[in-house]
């Protein structure tokens, strides 16, 4: 289980992913050996699974992002598996949710522009299988981005 | 920048896991260590790596829901975007707020211990938000992130 110290090294981790782990230590006041050993700890239960570069899609020139939102057919019995096998296929897919509400899956798909948008919805998106309806979002702003949690 | 096929596989490699040293990653690439740090350095100056993601196993840290709430404001004008916005921020299990266009306005991601915290986090907290209109929620089941077009850049 989780104690204080473990809770506050990852605290200070999500606020500051790129902290190497005497920066960690320094921050969160315990000792580099202290420090070390307790990340370790934590990968090696699966607590922390990895970090990960963010690479900037939009820096490389891939500026439209869209959410898709999926209703699957379910009277079809592996609509999910087979939908979800073939949307690992799309390299544009950057996110795949799947839920238990209203909707089914959430796509998130990002292209060149909106020409290129509209080509990978046509000969991608909408030749997954099983969909009953898609619904599109688009993003227009991130107030606050995924990371924090109430450790 | 255009990355080259060097790059690429730099970026792929980073993408799986960023804390690997420069060397273990020249290694990789059959290029040395300095080289392989100036490609890192070069791609993070162009803002192509912006940072760092933690992935943590929510579960283990006793948060056992996800909820992704859509979020229609009621009295659009009346209610400013900032009080709502300043207000959604200050809640702790608030993970992730955008806005969006479409079927409603924001889209929150909140995580909660299980289903009885969640609904105190929806009574005490969103339903009173300045401004909260209509909210739908999605439980998150399971969430996988792809690595991206690296191989079309």
């Amino acid at each position: 289980m989780l104690d204080d110290i473990d809770r506050r090294l990852l605290r200070h981790l999500l606020a500051d992913p790129a902290l190497g782990v005497s920066a960690l230590a320094v921050r969160a006041q315990v000792t580099g050996a202290v420090a070390a050993r307790r990340m370790d700890r934590l990968r090696a239960a699966g607590v922390l699974k990895g970090i990960h570069a963010v690479i900037d899609w939009a820096a490389l020139g891939w500026t439209v992002e869209v959410s898709l939102r999926f209703t699957l057919d379910k009277t079809v019995a592996n609509a999910f598996d087979e939908f979800l096998a073939a949307a690992r296929e799309v390299p544009e897919v950057l996110d795949i949710q799947t839920f238990l509400g209203r909707v089914d899956v959430r796509l998130s798909v990002i292209a060149r522009d909106m020409a290129h948008y509209q080509q990978i919805y046509r000969n991608r998106i909408l030749r997954l299988p099983h969909i009953a309806d898609i619904e599109a979002l688009v993003e227009v702003a991130q107030i606050k981005s995924a990371g924090n949690l109430p450790l | 920048m255009t990355p080259d096929a060097t790059d690429r596989a730099l970026l792929r490699l980073l993408e799986q896991d960023a804390t690997r040293p420069a060397s273990s990653l020249g290694r990789a690439l059959g290029l040395s260590q300095p080289a392989t740090w100036r490609r890192i350095q070069r791609l993070e100056a162009a803002g192509v790596i912006t940072g760092r993601r933690l992935d943590l196993d929510l579960e283990k840290l006793g948060f056992g829901v996800t909820v992704f709430l859509g979020v229609k404001l009621a009295t659009k004008g009346r209610v400013s975007l900032e009080d709502f916005e300043r207000a959604v921020n200050a809640i702790p299990e608030v993970q992730a707020v955008s806005l969006v266009l479409g079927l409603y306005d924001y889209r929150l991601r909140v995580v909660a211990r299980d289903l009885t915290d969640f609904e105190r986090v929806l009574r005490r907290r969103i339903m009173a938000l300045p401004g909260v209109g209509d909210v739908e929620a999605n439980v998150l089941l399971s969430e996988e992130r792809r690595p991206g077009p690296i191989d079309l850049l």
